[in-house]
């Protein structure tokens, strides 16, 4: 009777029935067999056991009960063929004897329920084991030869270096945000590693620092992605296949084996992508059960996740696209579904809220500050970043300061540029050359602190002393005039149509005068941004421009490097066009006046958002700053999904040790035959369900699967890959590993349901599953002996280089611009 | 092409008028009863459309409601035949047309030759129609040509010579430049923008009034007005633009009742060329081609979910866009660089930054020189070597009998030997000779020895006689790779290695010959596998400021910067140094003739027009995006040299404040609608919901991918950059005006009110464009007060004469 009913109702009308009291227990456990064993014929490795235990294992009104709600279409599709199987196998009586061994199976499902859990807690363990395998073997490959080689390769020698600076608590500047070298830092200094090493250059040997333990976090975390790949998949198309076939492409890529095995932030970013991409499709299976405890944890291990990614890299952006795009779509579906009142829906939405926004944000805020409350001390990074942000590093000259507030006239000053990197405004006794505008007295900007840099303020029409004290002290108002006399060289700050040196159509900026007597074209009017007029100017925190009284020009730094006899120190113009740049606005940083009383620097300490705000300026800039030059070899994104070039690890020559960083070609290029084949089936598909065709159950199931979770992972590959050919920054071939991750996940889905739609023209042969089992086994094969071929790219190689016929890489160098 | 369409939409316009004198409401049924009659009997003979177009009809007469109305239609079916007849003069809705053309010229062409000086931007496309005047060869790599060749059409009509010197913002025409006809072209582009914006509102479904208030305030728009009338580019940009928006809609009307009629064909084929047009005037044109094949594909794939439709009915109908809207465009686009090429056939001063090859092609310049050169080169061959890559600066290998300092500055040491460099000007010391490293002659034997892919050559540098040698000495610019000399022998232990492999890079067998000009070679280190390559940093004074030259030890894959080509080239006869000395000041005579394909040459200049990067430099009145939508900045085009008479680009600041306002009152609308619509709470009728979407899909969308993506571009940036963004914006405020009327306005009062308000608005933009009208033809000296009186914004940049 049980039988009938279920194969009286149809797949699709399954899906739809009326919603039942929600038995979460059974459910939950129902779905976690399902998830493991579907009852499909064909499991490559698990296919004995499940062919034993998996059809009989419930009665199937409670598939019908599993199916309703919620729950999405790709797992009702992916049922219903299981489910058509399981039936042909149970109830038709001629089906059940074409399937010889599953006369034991139908026993097994008349026999006591004790037999039922049994066999349910053994697929259970079965699926654990196999996870456990995967994992095992994902770890064994990362963790082999870790040691190797014991010198500094390639972009170690920054992030070494960065970990190192955060062991001795040194401020500097890099590109990306903290959180990956803050755990490199954490890493290095658990495992025993004092921050002594200097991390020079590539190639450097170790000798007795211990390493191992940044490495071995760095493969620690690489490691992880495997699993984290498997349960994705397995989670978005059901089926152990196609999840051990993306594991296996990943476990046998030398390309994220060797990125995974050096001290180098991609592991760690693509850890935190993959945890959100898994936590991500975990959630959206619980849907059918919102705010429930697992909802919950899915839910904000998402966003905990996101926070992660985006705090190894601004590449974390991409991701936190993707699950927002989620995110919208799975809103307007609830928002669509009217069973649903507008306060749950509200509950829905702050909730998401609260664990994909804030949460995220929160934990990316609390990184920057921990980052910012261990670097406290003077670095290399200090020039980088405002004077008022020095102030907080001891080991400045800015720290614990005390100079006076207010600038008034008489005082000596260093002014610099707001342009980052861009220095002091500075002077020497050097002329211009000739032809070269005026030969006058040279004005330029100069990174380093230096006499030269200061400057006497001065009122514009007298040139009595100031700092006599029977005078009362003046101080400088926004919209003075004022004349910037040089302190070293009595000259004074001066500019007149003359073209700039190299920025034509600016004016030149001199020196002029004699003892501090110039002409009118001395003159200068201070300007406090965003300011009214009178204010007194503060010393650090007021953005000041200079314009010029003569020709209303604004003084400014044009960023470019003179020449020889400029010492290449860089250009000061004065712009004629009074737009408001970085380049044209001036701090005071130095300031001495004995007349006035001292204050200390502390209370001009920047704020907390200050800081942030500051420091996401020059990352992004920095980041912008990083340009490639015309005639450099660069990678271009078209290069990696083909695997054109590879990167260079470690040695060149024929007796160095080379790792050399390239992708596993039969893996790469499987995963870009895929993608032309996921488009091909993916359109083909999509516009026969728009024509209105009606598909099997069975076909209908996988193309759901191709859809939806196909979709995903081709979705997370476009987000990873496409917004490089926008950037201008300089790339590198790892930009595309995370990237790969999804186009591996994609090619597993892909042909595991390519394979089972043959199987299924052919069916119910015993061909059909050969075939099935046969292709998803030849795929991994072929992939573990590619492997075997290409590991010493990763393990290392010595011996001659891969062109010798000697080579124990000869054969191997299929495109020429490989070089290994 | 204007008048057949002008003509197309007279018919259309007639005929439309004619229902709506009867009964204005149902207009768009009749017109769609019309004109399913009337595509029905241009097609009989497919009998399953016939059907379809029978059933289409049906709903649409089934939808009047009224028997009166089928009546009405059924009338009209039969009078068609009076239609055609091009007598019927009747509608006052077709007096709007011509009315509406009729001011739009007025406004653009009125005292167009005024002023007759350069402004502003004249002053750069003016140099191009030079140009084409004179048929010489330039490369623009702001656009592609088709807009150039429009303005240069005007210069043709008008007997233009080419001699002007455009050099300088308000200079004064001379007598030989026929400004009318220059700025004609854009100043009709422009006026028509005003009767499209009516028909767009129209097509989109809205009423006359609507229509016509989009019209007007084209019409009002100062700084279309400006724009229009000089030599400029943006009207014919923004006029094409709505050209294809308008064709498509016009189209996607059509297809609901008479697919595959003459006039679907039409319009369809006018949406491709007009897509093809926008984007051959300025790169910006493609996000607009972009809209609509996107707003194409939406449409096609509801169609592909019509189940009425037979598979292979859907399938000539995908067809039929395929062509229209993807190969079309791409057809038209080359044939404007054809055209383009086939124009320009004289070399000019741009020729340098192309290849050898290109240049070649040109009459003139580097062909004069090269004509007659031997083609294959081979063993005693004497060649200028030109570096590909060009970047820097386009050069020559190089060198000369100065020497490597032995220390360089930062206490390096160098091999002392004598400087190999890129020269970027043409030189006796650029000449080599291509010698066989196995025997000693520097001439070419008789018959020549052509050298092959992969053979083992030296080379000689012609006035030194010193060979090109590389060795693992640090370069002096590029330390990690090596330096590359001319051999000395200083007797130390330094052996010449001055062996190189030839590669052909772009060869198509293995055995191909070295040829002149065509052959893209790499030249390889025999010893060190270093690849010579042009590193593109600049030597320092003991170099004279000539490029590096450096063998590349890591060859990280291609690269064209280590790719040369033979420019020059003959045969060596002399072996004595003098003679050959001697024979290397002659220039080159022999004589063959070669010719490049067009697809060479078109690919060629696309590459060089999408990457050659120009410094972007500053200007006065360049602008950031974001001072656009609220018009905080405005750009002086021209100023009388005598009196305060100027022309500004500055736009009717009623209109923007509006045009934006109205945008976000129709986001937060939509969203509204959209959200509760999701609610099955449904405030509008379904087809009143569609064209609210579709309206604002196009002319948003139009705003959107005419405006964000300057966000993203580095060049310099105009306020002129967005007048096509706005044009998009201002259709779609009527459109906000009359949804807010007809949906939100509850009585009959709340309408009157309404109403009274709109025209009080209109006013007050009539007044604003009065008023800034002097700055917009710059015809009336207006006195320092009044003009400072009309700096409404302290951004703005007036030009106030002191005296």
């Amino acid at each position: 009777m049980l039988c009938d009913t279920s194969r009286l109702l149809p797949a699709g009308a399954a899906t739809t029935l009326p919603a039942q009291p929600r038995s979460r227990g059974s459910a939950l456990r129902c779905r976690r067999r399902e998830l493991h064993f579907p009852g499909h014929p064909a499991l490559p490795f698990c296919d004995f056991l499940a062919a034993q235990l998996a059809r009989p294992s419930f009665p199937p009104g409670r598939r019908v009960i599993l199916r309703r709600g919620r729950m999405p279409p790709v797992m009702g599709g992916s049922l219903a063929g299981s489910e058509r199987r399981a039936r042909r196998g149970r109830c038709g009586p001629q089906a059940a004897r074409a399937v010889g061994p599953d006369v034991a199976a139908e026993d097994a499902a008349r026999s006591p329920k004790r037999l039922v859990q049994g066999s349910r807690r053994f697929k259970a363990a079965g699926g654990w084991a196999l996870l456990a395998v995967v994992t095992l073997l994902s770890f064994a490959t990362r963790f082999h030869r870790l040691d190797e080689p014991p010198h500094i390769c390639w972009d170690e020698t920054h992030f070494g270096k960065m970990g190192s600076y955060y062991i001795n608590r040194t401020f500097f500047f890099d590109v990306h945000p903290p959180l990956g070298k803050m755990l490199i830092g954490l890493a290095g200094y658990l495992s025993g590693y004092d921050g002594t090493f200097l991390f020079q250059k590539p190639g450097d040997k170790y000798e007795h620092h211990s390493y191992m333990g940044m490495r071995g976090f760095c493969a620690f975390l690489g490691s992880w992605l495997i699993p984290f790949a498997y349960l994705t998949v397995l989670e978005v198309s059901k089926s152990l296949p196609a999840a051990l076939l993306t594991a296996a492409l990943l476990t046998f890529d030398t390309g994220c084996l060797t990125l995974s095995q050096y001290i180098l932030l991609d592991p760690i970013l693509m850890f935190f992508i993959m945890a959100a991409m898994l936590s991500m499709v975990k959630y959206n299976s619980c849907t059918d059960r919102p705010f429930s405890a697992s909802w919950w944890f899915w839910l904000s291990l998402t966003g905990i996740s996101l926070a992660g990614a985006l705090g190894v890299k601004f590449v974390g952006l991409f991701i936190i696209l993707q699950v927002g795009l989620n995110t919208i779509s799975d809103l307007w579906h609830l928002f669509g579904d009217l069973s649903l009142s507008l306060v749950t829906m509200g509950k829905h939405l702050i909730a998401r809220i609260l664990c994909l926004i804030v949460l995220p944000l929160a934990l990316y805020m609390a990184i920057f500050a921990v980052h910012f409350i261990v670097l406290n001390k003077s670095g290399p990074g200090d020039g980088f970043f405002s004077s008022a942000f020095q102030a907080r590093l001891s080991g400045n000259n800015l720290h614990n300061a005390s100079i006076p507030e207010h600038l008034a006239y008489g005082s000596v000053i260093t002014v610099k540029n707001l342009r980052m990197a861009s220095g002091y405004l500075h002077s020497h006794r050097h002329l211009y050359p000739e032809g070269i505008g005026a030969r006058q007295q040279q004005v330029t900007t100069y990174l380093h602190k230096d006499y030269n840099n200061l400057w006497i303020v001065k009122k514009h029409n007298t040139n009595s002393d100031p700092l006599d004290p029977s005078l009362p002290v003046e101080f400088v108002r926004h919209g003075d005039i004022i004349r910037l006399e040089h302190k070293e060289t009595s000259r004074n700050l001066h500019s007149h149509y003359h073209e700039a040196p190299l920025t034509r159509k600016h004016y030149q900026v001199t020196g002029y005068g004699i003892n501090g007597t110039g002409d009118s074209n001395d003159f200068w009017r201070i300007e406090v941004v965003n300011r009214k007029f009178g204010n007194r100017i503060k010393v650090l925190r007021s953005r000041i421009r200079l314009i010029h009284l003569v020709t209303g020009c604004v003084l400014g730094s044009s960023g470019k490097v003179l020449p020889k006899w400029g010492w290449e120190q860089l250009e000061v113009t004065c712009t004629p066009y009074l737009k408001e740049t970085l380049n044209s606005i001036w701090n005071v940083e130095d300031h001495f006046n004995p007349k006035l009383p001292n204050i200390s620097l502390d209370v001009l300490k920047p704020s907390f958002p200050e800081i942030l705000l500051e420091s996401h300026m020059v990352m992004l800039r920095g980041n912008n700053g990083l340009k490639p030059k015309d005639n450099d070899f660069t990678s271009k994104p078209w290069h990696w999904p083909i695997n054109y070039q590879g990167l260079r690890f470690s040695g060149i020559n024929d007796t160095d040790f080379r790792v050399y960083l390239l992708g596993n070609p039969v893996v790469w290029w499987l995963n870009l035959l895929s993608i032309a084949l996921y488009l091909l089936t993916g359109s083909f598909t999509a516009v026969a369900l728009q024509r209105g065709v009606h598909l099997p159950a069975e076909v209908e199931g996988l193309s759901q699967v191709l859809l939806r979770g196909g979709g995903q992972a081709l979705l997370g590959w476009v987000l990873h890959y496409f917004p490089f050919f926008l950037m201008g920054r300089i790339l590198y071939f790892h930009h595309y590993f995370p990237a790969m991750l999804f186009s591996s996940m994609l090619t597993g889905i892909l042909w595991d349901t390519l394979l089972r739609l043959c199987a299924w023209r052919l069916a119910p042969s015993s061909l059909a599953r050969g075939i099935h089992v046969g292709g998803i086994l030849s795929l991994l094969l072929g992939t573990a002996y590619s492997f075997y071929l290409f590991h010493p790219l990763a393990y290392g190689m010595v011996g001659p280089l891969a062109q010798n016929p000697l080579s124990p890489m000869a054969g191997l160098r299929w495109l020429e611009s490989w070089d290994f | 092409m204007s008048l057949v369409r002008k003509r197309a939409a007279a018919i259309r316009l007639s005929r439309r008028g004619e229902s709506s004198v009867e009964q204005d409401g149902e207009r768009p049924e009749c017109r769609a009863a019309q004109e399913g009659a009337r595509c029905d009997s241009t097609q009989r003979s497919d009998p399953q459309a016939v059907r379809r177009r029978g059933e289409a009809r049906g709903a649409a007469l089934r939808g009047l409601g009224e028997k009166q109305g089928i009546l009405l239609s059924l009338l009209f079916y039969k009078m068609l035949g009076f239609l055609r007849h091009p007598l019927v003069v009747t509608a006052d809705i077709n007096l709007n047309v011509v009315a509406l053309t009729g001011v739009g010229l007025l406004s653009r062409l009125w005292r167009l030759t005024y002023p007759r000086a350069v402004v502003f931007d004249e002053v750069y496309y003016g140099q191009y129609i030079s140009f084409y005047m004179k048929r010489i060869f330039f490369l623009d790599d702001s656009g592609p040509p088709f807009g150039h060749m429009l303005l240069a059409l005007g210069g043709y009509l008008g007997g233009f010579d080419g001699n002007f010197l455009w050099n300088r913002i308000g200079a004064e025409y001379s007598s030989n430049v026929p400004v009318w006809s220059l700025r004609l072209l854009p100043a009709l582009a422009g006026a028509f923008l005003v009767p499209m914006a009516y028909q767009i509102v129209l097509e989109l479904n809205f009423s006359h009034c609507a229509a016509m208030g989009a019209a007007l305030l084209v019409l009002i728009e100062n700084a279309l007005i400006t724009q229009s009338r000089l030599i400029l580019l943006e009207s014919v940009l923004i006029f094409f633009n709505l050209l294809s928006v308008l064709s498509y809609l016009k189209f996607s009307n059509l297809q609901k009742h008479s697919p595959f009629s003459p006039s679907w064909w039409f319009w369809l084929m006018l949406t491709g060329v007009a897509c093809s047009c926008a984007v051959g005037i300025k790169y910006m044109g493609v996000f607009t081609y972009l809209l609509v094949l996107s707003i194409a594909a939406v449409h096609a794939w509801h169609l592909i979910g019509d189940q009425t439709l037979s598979n292979v009915c859907v399938f000539c109908h995908l067809l039929a866009r395929t062509v229209a809207l993807l190969i079309i465009p791409i057809l038209t686009y080359l044939l404007f660089f054809y055209v383009h090429l086939i124009l320009l056939y004289r070399s000019g001063p741009h020729d340098q930054i192309m290849s050898s090859a290109f240049q070649a092609s040109l009459e003139g310049g580097l062909a004069r020189i090269t004509r007659g050169q031997p083609l294959e080169v081979a063993y005693g061959s004497q060649v200028t070597l030109r570096s590909v890559f060009g970047k820097p600066m386009p050069c020559w290998l190089h060198s000369h009998q100065n020497t490597y300092p032995m220390i360089y500055e930062n206490g390096r040491g160098s091999s002392h030997q004598q400087q190999v460099t890129c020269y970027p000007f043409k030189d006796v010391n650029n000449w080599w000779i291509v010698k066989d490293p196995g025997r000693h002659q520097l001439v070419v034997g008789n018959p020549p020895r052509p050298i092959r892919h992969g053979d083992i050559v030296q080379l000689v540098h012609g006035m030194t006689t010193r060979l090109l040698n590389t060795h693992d000495v640090a370069a002096p610019l590029s330390p990690h790779s090596q330096e590359v000399s001319c051999y000395i022998d200083y007797n130390i232990s330094m052996p010449a290695q001055n062996l190189w492999r030839l590669e052909i890079v772009n060869r198509e067998s293995d055995t191909d010959v070295w040829k002149t000009i065509m052959s893209e070679v790499r030249f390889v280190h025999v010893n060190t596998s270093a690849i010579l390559k042009l590193s593109g940093a600049h030597l320092p004074d003991w170099g004279f400021r000539q490029l590096e030259v450096v063998g590349e030890k890591l060859s990280r894959g291609f690269h064209e910067s280590m790719v040369w080509n033979v420019e020059e080239h003959r045969y060596g006869k002399s072996q004595e140094q003098k003679e050959r000395e001697l024979e290397l000041h002659s220039p080159t005579q022999v004589d063959i003739s070669r010719n490049l394909s067009f697809m060479a040459r078109f690919s060629e200049l696309q590459w060089r027009m999408l990457t050659l990067r120009t410094d972007d430099s500053e200007h006065k009145y360049s602008s950031t995006p974001l001072e656009w939508v609220t018009l905080d900045t405005n750009i002086a085009y021209w100023l009388h040299p005598r009196t305060s008479a100027q022309i500004h680009l500055l736009g009717n600041i009623t209109i923007w404040a509006s045009a934006s306002l109205a945008m976000v009152t129709y986001a937060l609308l939509f969203f509204w609608y959209l959200l509760r619509r999701r609610r099955s709470i449904r405030d509008l009728p379904e087809d009143c919901w569609l064209r609210w979407v579709l309206a604002g899909a196009l002319c948003c969308g139009g705003w959107a991918v005419n405006y964000l993506p300057f966000f993203m571009m580095e060049k310099t940036l105009f306020l002129y950059h967005y007048l096509p963004a706005l044009t998009f914006q201002i259709i779609l405020l009527p459109v906000v005006l009359q949804h807010v009327n007809d949906h939100l306005c509850r009585s009959q009062l709340q309408r009157s009110v309404f109403s009274a308000l709109v025209v009080a608005w209109y006013s007050s933009a009539c007044h604003v464009f009065n008023t800034l009208r002097p700055l917009t033809y710059g015809d009336t000296p207006l006195s320092p007060s009044e003009l400072r009186a009309l700096r409404w914004r302290d951004s703005w940049d007036i030009l106030i004469r002191k005296y």
